[in-house]
């Protein structure tokens, strides 16, 4: 049969493992052929019928407490002989500037709140376009230098090829009348949207690190390094995102 | 506030290993077939990874480590023992096996659309096509990161991989 070479690729072309000029002239087959886009078709649905039955088990929150209680089992900062005055002098501390802080906690927390609604809003808002990136390129020598002259800075992208992580390109973004990058990368199947702006962006959230968080069901990281301030975000895994940041700021520091 | 580099380690452990519980639990599920066995397995894992964090080197895979340090430890208990000395991890080795040319299993399923007949059918596979069919398909690893979990080169990925979706097509049909 003709297309005996091609269906023995399909799943790896279902997989995404394909190299790229590989994946290209598939594309272009299943495009024309109606009997591998039939069988195209029904293999993704058994794809999907995997996943759907594979996410079947639920630990019980007793069990998830257990192996969160099994890690707290290190030493904690309190030590039995010095924990109580620590623990003392701290309450009296809170007492004193109690309600100063907790005014300042509602109004930081409610402008963090907003900040990060706003960039979850550009990254839906950019993947949904029909052109995302201004740049379309995978390389970090032809990605960066787009900026030049089209941004108040410039910034270090890293090497990605011994990662998972590819670049698919950038655009200028603005946030609170501010310009900035915006990178997006891909992971399997999944798209991360990397902001960068000048230190001045958000000045409540320049913590020099941060760790990430689940917000608005997406994954985010801040931080802030070099005087630019980095946002990840993306509904990829927490470890994925972290492993993205590491990259970012080893580049950053290089 | 004095804190030691232990607690930093352990901290940073946390923060990377906790958003993977649900899916370890899962998978590990999948791998036990038994609640008891799965969290003495999750419980497990999650200690012995603590305990050798700082052998873990920043930049690599750190789901894939998690996964391979579950999943060795699974092989050496007691279920999974029995699991891999009656069904031979591999004897196909590198090289691609071609895939089903029915479409038939697929037509059936669609028809069906039965999420618990999917269940059996993957539960019904032997333990090394079972775990490679999740980690694809459940987890999307990549081929290099299953490759990384499991050990082993990623042609054995390719090759594993073409007979779990194979086998799961012949039980998805009979």
């Amino acid at each position: 049969m003709v297309c005996e070479s091609w269906k023995s690729q399909l799943d790896t072309y279902l997989d995404g493992e394909l190299p790229s000029d590989e994946m290209h002239a598939f594309d272009a087959h299943v495009r024309s052929c109606a009997s591998c886009a039939a069988d195209a078709l029904a293999r993704v649905q058994i794809k999907r019928s995997v996943r759907a039955a594979g996410k079947r088990f639920i630990a019980r929150a007793e069990f998830r407490r257990r192996v969160e209680d099994g890690m707290a089992m290190k030493p904690r900062r309190s030590a039995v002989g010095w924990g109580w005055m620590i623990t003392a002098a701290m309450l009296t501390l809170l007492l004193v500037v109690g309600l100063g802080v907790t005014y300042n906690q509602h109004r930081r927390a409610g402008q963090e709140q907003q900040v990060y609604s706003e960039l979850a809003d550009l990254h839906v808002a950019t993947l949904a376009s029909t052109s995302p990136v201004d740049v379309v390129s995978s390389d970090r020598h032809t990605v960066k230098p787009w900026f030049q002259g089209k941004i108040p800075f410039t910034f270090n992208l890293p090497e990605l090829q011994n990662s998972e992580f590819s670049l698919v390109g950038g655009r200028i973004t603005y946030f609170e009348q501010t310009p900035g990058a915006h990178l997006i990368y891909k992971l399997r199947k999944h798209e991360i949207s990397v902001f960068i702006f000048q230190g001045g962006i958000a000045p409540s959230l320049r913590d020099e690190h941060s760790a990430v968080t689940r917000r608005l069901s997406f994954n985010m990281e801040t931080w802030s390094q070099g005087g630019l301030w980095y946002c990840i975000v993306g509904d990829a895994s927490a470890a994925d995102v972290h492993e993205l940041a590491e990259l970012l700021k080893l580049s950053a520091s290089s | 506030m004095l804190v030691s580099a232990k607690e930093l380690q352990s901290d940073a452990f946390e923060e990377l290993a906790m958003p993977l519980f649900d899916r370890l639990y899962n998978f590990a599920y999948w791998l036990t077939q038994n609640r008891d066995e799965t969290e003495d397995l999750v419980q497990e894992t999650y200690a012995k990874a603590l305990k050798g964090f700082s052998s873990f080197q920043p930049g690599t895979n750190f789901r894939a480590w998690m996964y391979r340090i579950l999943r060795n430890t699974f092989l050496t208990s007691r279920t999974g023992l029995k699991a891999t000395m009656t069904v031979p991890l591999d004897s196909e080795e590198n090289g691609r096996e071609l895939t089903s040319e029915s479409p038939t299993p697929e037509a059936i399923l669609i028809e069906r659309a039965d999420r618990q007949r999917m269940q059996n059918a993957i539960d019904d596979l032997p333990v090394a096509s079972r775990e490679i069919l999740l980690l694809c398909e459940v987890e999307e690893m990549s081929y290099r990161e299953i490759a990384e979990a499991l050990s082993i080169p990623v042609g054995t990925v390719m090759s594993r991989l073409a007979r779990a979706r194979k086998m799961l097509a012949e039980r998805l049909r009979g």
